[in-house]
């Protein structure tokens, strides 16, 4: 993929994966996250630095938690949101997407936050918007969700600080995930010293040793000597798909409980990037206990999103002086 | 003034400044915050000038990089330390220090970003430096010293080994 997300000055302009990306900007986009997290302290928690811009929530997917962070993440910025779920829009009603988002544009949009069922339709939406608008991707398909992998880097940070040291498990449907593929990506960039994939044949990539990971089908191998452990949803349709035979014996074989959990470092931190499936892939005990950060990420991911979306807008003034 | 202030007459200044304040607000239990990043450096010589039991909080500092006007220009800040407020506003007696007041555009931006945290009593507004530009309704009410310069001149705060005043021309040091 080209990395048109870039400025010519190598500045976000959209966000729409995280392949490509260099360290620097990974870093740039945590620090920044660390930066606005300081707002949560104020009386009132916004800061006017988006005002009199628009962003525009396209949700062609179901989601709660992203496009509400997201939603947050913009008001916290003092931006206005409009959120549309196009699923019962104007697409039901025979508009093409492409005059779906002239419409918008015309309406003086400045950013779209995109989800969609289809891999690469939030770059489809950034090659074809006017210059002024950026595009961040709020996950497509099963390519990419980058503000997702972003917030699980920052909460490893706030965590574990220096990333070469650590060893990273990633358990359940790497398959079909859009998370798995960009936290290894990010974990990657960011030179994490080892990163595992841990589940059934069946939902792991076919080439997964050119992701620079390691394979492992037993949890108990899988997950000794780790420092972070990031279980997965098992999206209900995998199993009607005949790729696993049954919830129960997937919790036995990969579900993570106190006692799978015990065989990982002691101070290791269990992350979920939500909703749960509890009893499914995660014991609620390991959801709910002391190791486990998952309300954290939510937390972290209006921060992260707030820098996302500042950086990108920023930008806008650099283009415009292009122009 | 001399185009090179150095230490000597910098502590001068803040020692008439620190008298000032304790005339103006001694008896009022202020709090002391500082603008990034030179009004950090001043308030925190303030702070040693007023001695430790002057303040019954340690200095706020303010990062006024999402409050100001010039983000659709130019956009973000390349580094931003967040803004740390270790104590209540509300209600409270503020002195507000930064190094230069010029346009004035920063204050405003302090100041919209200090009532988000609360409504504070008063605000002092204290600066080392007032020079000529102004482009708001913006006075310092505490001023080390006034300089008058012309458009293409800048005055910089720098702080190695101690605090210096430099003015900087667009022709490079003068």
């Amino acid at each position: 993929m080209t990395n048109n997300q870039l400025t010519e000055n190598g500045h976000l302009r959209h966000f729409l994966t995280i392949e490509g990306l260099k360290r620097p900007l990974l870093t740039e986009i945590m620090d920044r996250a660390e930066q606005f997290s300081s707002i949560s302290h104020q009386q009132v928690k916004k800061v006017p630095l988006l005002r009199g811009k628009t962003i525009v929530n396209l949700f062609f997917e179901n989601s709660t938690r992203t496009r509400t962070t997201f939603e947050l993440a913009a008001k916290r910025l003092s931006a206005d949101v409009i959120n549309l779920n196009i699923s019962t829009s104007a697409t039901s009603k025979g508009e093409s997407l492409l005059d779906t988002l002239h419409n918008l544009e015309a309406m003086h949009s400045d950013m779209f936050v995109v989800r969609h069922a289809q891999s690469g339709a939030a770059e489809f939406i950034a090659q074809h918007v006017a210059p002024h608008v950026s595009v961040i991707n709020a996950g497509d398909g099963c390519h990419a969700h980058p503000t997702q992998a972003m917030l699980d880097m920052f909460t490893i940070r706030r965590h574990k600080q220096h990333f070469p040291d650590l060893c990273v498990a990633i358990v359940g449907d790497i398959l079909h995930s859009r998370v798995a593929r960009s936290q290894i990506q990010a974990l990657a960039i960011l030179g994490v010293g080892e990163i595992r994939i841990i589940g059934p044949q069946t939902l792991l990539p076919a080439h997964s040793d050119a992701l620079g990971v390691h394979v492992y089908h037993d949890m108990e191998a899988g997950l000794k000597n780790v420092d972070v452990i990031i279980t997965l949803r098992l999206q209900q349709e995998r199993m009607q798909g005949a790729l696993l035979p049954s919830a129960r014996e997937y919790f036995q074989c990969y579900g993570l409980t106190d006692d799978k959990l015990k065989i990982a470092k002691p101070d290791a931190i269990v992350m979920h990037p939500g909703p749960i499936n509890r009893g499914v892939e995660i014991a609620s005990s390991v959801a709910d206990g002391p190791q486990s950060v998952i309300l954290e990420q939510v937390t972290h991911g209006i921060a992260i999103r707030m820098a996302v979306m500042s950086m990108a807008l920023g930008s806008q003034a650099e283009l415009e002086g292009q122009l | 003034m001399t185009i090179h202030a150095s230490s000597n007459d910098i502590n001068t200044l803040l020692s008439t400044m620190a008298t000032e304040i304790r005339d103006a607000v001694g008896d009022k239990n202020p709090l002391l915050i500082g603008i990034h990043t030179g009004g950090v450096w001043i308030a925190k010589a303030l702070e040693q000038q007023l001695g430790a039991d002057f303040f019954d909080a340690s200095l706020g500092t303010l990062n006024i990089a999402y409050y100001r006007d010039d983000f659709t220009r130019i956009g973000m800040h390349p580094q931003v330390t967040p803004s740390d407020l270790p104590f209540e506003i509300e209600g409270r007696h503020l002195l507000l220090v930064d190094d230069v007041i010029h346009s004035g555009r920063t204050i405003r931006a302090a100041l919209n970003e200090i009532f988000d945290y609360g409504r504070p009593a008063s605000v002092t507004l204290v600066a080392l430096i007032e020079r000529n530009g102004h482009e708001l309704p913006i006075h310092a009410d505490i001023i080390g010293e006034s300089v008058t310069l012309s458009p293409d001149q800048q005055i910089k705060l720098t702080n190695n080994e101690g605090l210096n005043l430099e003015i900087i021309s667009s022709k490079g040091i003068e």
